[in-house]
């Protein structure tokens, strides 16, 4: 019962629309290219299910692969940087600074140098976007200890290395997390802008690029339909693997967003 | 000010927890009383109910001559909680002009009015700072004039000393006790410490553990003013035993209570 | 002072020891330049791909187009039309992002309807959103700042969200003793109470914002912006490989820039409070 109370209003605020959204059309004589029937995506829908998915599959490719270089390169640094204070210290304002640089600029080069229709270009574009975000992110989870927990440390005469291992990584756990989930989104929304500045046929935003071309409007919102869809399923995969990794922390979110 | 048949219930079914039970308390203008008891028995609550901060399940509360309610929306009482709960994006004076930023009086009549209560808590020539620039002891006093700016008839505090250090604590009884004298507002004060009840008070009322009754109310008839002098005083101690004494044994909750305390 | 001094300081170290390396790895792999030939053949590394840290310089001062005016001219005047873009995108998404909190924190019913949306919102690709908003507005300046706007409010609504539930519960206690109204209640505690989360949120929301601008551009075939000039300047790349970079490098200058005067309003704003963590 509680969960109904709960949910209830955002399903019935999306079966709502939904319904007015399908009746407005039908009755305004809407233009099909601005907002196409419901109905009509839906059917455009199971019509190229099969192309959809092999698309969306390759775009996600292209975003969980940036992510995983983009990644491991900010937390290589990250872990890199965090022993010595200096160091971080200098490079964190630089990485914020950069962090408000439109990445989105990069694609044409990405292409340029490792080629249009090789899915690492594009791959390449969702690192740079990720690299910044984790990296601060996880800086700061290392950085930002309890001074108490450190001090109790020295009492047991730790090493550094304890001192890491013991505190500052999983200090830094709900950070990095923090920072995937961002990243979750961010990536598959990077990978297809990037694919806007050219790519293989075979991808969610060369495809919508094309069936918006041909007018073929129905087909071009079935596609931005998976695209947000996948971009929520990655999204819950990493809350999924968060409540598995750090559930004592996870337990304590509720709905607290990033 | 009156307490007739007061119930608090929180809750229903199965977590139903009955916080106050038949509350009956009357206190004359211009009094100290202090309401004592074990931690959970509900005395924050029956300040909170005179407040009209949270509405009784049973019973009636007379403010002033009026309901609790209309007493609040007239601006009858200030309020000091354990912590200062001062904002920290406004200086001293602007702090202590909070509340009568919603009356009707204009800007200078209320820096003057700030400034007053500030010098009463002698706290003048803070007027520019933040609260952060200043101690624990210094930042409960502003919260103290805040509460007197609009001179009300009622202040009710709520274990207002509770996170200072002894010291700081004595002194700032003794603070409280000359400001009371100077504006004759009646005070009803919760606290944990006994000698503190005692030595501030002329009415104790002394509550049994959850659910919470009044078990006693002691009239302290100490000598006022009360000074440094007063905690030497032979009958100081006899009243504080007294306290304890009726405290002892009624500390326990009863099983029931308990019960749910832990499942809870 | 000084920690500013320090940031800029410590900033321009690591762009020098980035153009290093960048000359570094031509050094060793790129094209023959002169009498040195480098040891390895790195495609990446090539004048083409990567041009030398001199020409791009350079490039600024040339000629965009035969007879036209300095790189460097042009790319501000593209900067600046889509700063104004950006700008508007950020207003519009801010107040946007401030509306829906303030709403959402008076109506439990409203944030547990519609939260989820605003959420699901931002998994939507903007540029394929972007040509349908283009066509509904009939082009122009407007329909960029609304794209804008669309990046910029999320940031904003949740941290509005948050701060505007920080204060002290004890705090609203003080309020209700008060009996003061809900409208004073946002304006004395709410709303200041919020403001460090709102300006944390503010910075997130002005790169936002640039990139919104510059994608926003793309759709509506815009020209004078610096999404256009990025278009163009990759489109003939192979006649002028510097411009692309020089682009980039001024788009980037815009982006940091606004964060930066965010980051020096919030300065302002925020004197006198609690001095609080970096950043």
């Amino acid at each position: 019962m509680r969960r109904l109370r709960y949910y209830g209003p955002a399903v019935a605020i999306f079966v709502g629309v939904l319904a007015v959204w399908e009746i407005a059309v039908r009755a305004f004589g809407i233009q099909q290219f601005l907002l196409p029937r419901p109905s009509a995506i839906a059917a455009a829908f199971t019509e190229h299910f099969d192309e959809l998915v092999t698309v969306g599959g390759n775009t996600l490719v292209e975003a969980v692969g940036g992510l995983l270089i983009g990644g491991v390169a900010a937390l290589a640094v990250a872990l890199a940087t965090a022993r010595w204070t200096a160091a971080s210290r200098a490079l964190l304002p630089f990485a914020i600074a950069a962090n408000s640089v439109p990445i989105i600029a990069f694609a044409p080069i990405m292409n340029n140098w490792f080629g249009v229709l090789n899915p690492l270009s594009k791959m390449m574009v969702v690192a740079v976007l990720v690299f910044f975000p984790i990296m601060i992110n996880t800086l700061r989870g290392l950085t930002l200890v309890d001074r108490s927990s450190l001090e109790l440390m020295r009492s047991y005469a730790a090493t550094e290395l304890a001192v890491f291992t013991k505190v500052r990584i999983p200090n830094a756990l709900p950070y990095v997390f923090t920072a995937l989930k961002v990243s979750a989104t961010l990536s598959l929304i990077g990978a297809i802008v990037a694919e806007y500045f050219g790519g293989a046929r075979s991808v969610l935003g060369q495809f919508i690029i094309t069936e918006a071309a041909f007018f073929r409007f129905a087909n071009a919102w079935a596609a931005i339909v998976v695209a947000s869809a996948v971009s929520i399923a990655f999204f819950l995969i990493i809350v999924a693997i968060e409540r598995v990794a750090i559930p004592w922390h996870a337990s304590s979110r509720s709905a607290e967003s990033s | 000010m009156s307490v007739r048949g007061v119930d608090k219930v929180f809750g229903t079914g199965r977590e139903r927890t009955e916080a106050l039970r038949r509350i009956d308390l009357e206190i004359p203008q211009g009094a100290f009383v202090s309401l004592i008891g074990p931690s959970g028995c509900g005395k924050s609550t029956l300040l909170r109910l005179i407040g009209d901060l949270t509405q009784p399940s049973v019973g009636t509360i007379e403010v002033n001559g009026k309901t609790a309610h209309r007493a609040r929306l007239d601006r009858d009482y200030g309020m000091v909680f354990q912590s200062p709960v001062l904002f920290d994006w406004r200086t001293v004076q602007r702090n202590v002009e909070l509340p009568l930023e919603m009356t009707a009086l204009g800007r200078t009549q209320r820096a003057a009015r700030a400034a007053a209560m500030l010098a009463l808590v002698e706290l003048a020539g803070f007027e520019r700072r933040y609260p952060w620039q200043l101690s624990g002891g210094m930042q409960q006093r502003v919260a103290i004039a805040r509460a007197l700016s609009f001179e009300p008839a009622l202040i009710l505090m709520d274990e207002p000393f509770g996170a200072l250090d002894e010291m700081t604590r004595e002194r700032l009884n003794l603070e409280l006790l000359r400001i009371w004298k100077q504006t004759g507002t009646t005070i009803v004060f919760v606290t944990h410490s006994i000698p503190e009840a005692v030595f501030l008070s002329t009415q104790v009322a002394v509550m049994s553990a959850r659910p919470g009754r009044i078990l006693e109310v002691i009239s302290v008839d100490l000598p006022q003013p009360r000074n440094d002098l007063t905690r030497e005083d032979a009958r100081y101690f006899g009243f504080i035993t007294r306290v304890r004494e009726r405290l002892r044994g009624h500390d326990v909750a009863p099983p029931r209570a308990a019960e749910v305390a832990a499942s809870g | 002072m000084f920690r500013a001094a320090r940031g800029v300081l410590s900033f321009a170290a690591v762009i020098a020891a980035l153009g290093v390396l960048w000359e570094g790895i031509k050094l060793l792999g790129g094209d023959p330049n002169g009498a040195w030939t480098p040891p390895f053949q790195w495609t990446v590394a090539s004048d083409l791909n990567m041009p030398h840290v001199w020409d791009i310089a350079a490039s600024f001062v040339e000629p965009a187009q035969r007879n036209g005016p300095p790189l460097g001219l042009v790319l501000g005047d593209a900067a600046l039309f889509t700063f104004r873009e950006a700008f508007g995108g950020f207003v519009f998404g801010a107040l946007l992002g401030l509306a829906l909190a303030i709403v959402f924190v008076h109506s439990r019913l409203l944030e547990r309807a519609l939260v989820p949306y605003v959420v699901a919102s931002q998994t939507v690709p903007i540029i394929a959103i972007a040509p349908v908003v283009v066509i509904w507005l009939q082009g122009g300046w407007l329909a960029v700042a609304v794209i804008s706007a669309y990046l910029t409010f999320f940031p904003v609504t949740i941290a509005g969200l948050r701060g505007l539930r920080s204060p002290d519960p004890r705090a609203l206690e003080l309020m209700r003793s008060y009996a003061a109204s809900p409208r004073s209640v946002l304006f004395k505690v709410r709303l200041p109470a919020a403001a460090p989360y709102l300006l944390a949120a503010l910075k997130v929301a002005a790169t936002a914002s640039v990139v919104g601008a510059i994608i926003g551009e793309l759709p509506s075939g815009i020209r004078e912006g610096l999404g256009g000039a990025i278009l163009n300047f990759n489109q003939y790349y192979v006649s002028g490989p510097p411009k692309l970079w020089a682009a980039i490098i001024v788009a980037a200058i815009v982006g940091i820039g606004f964060f930066v005067l965010v980051r020096a309003a919030e300065a302002f704003l925020m004197r006198g409070r609690v001095p609080a963590a970096e950043t």
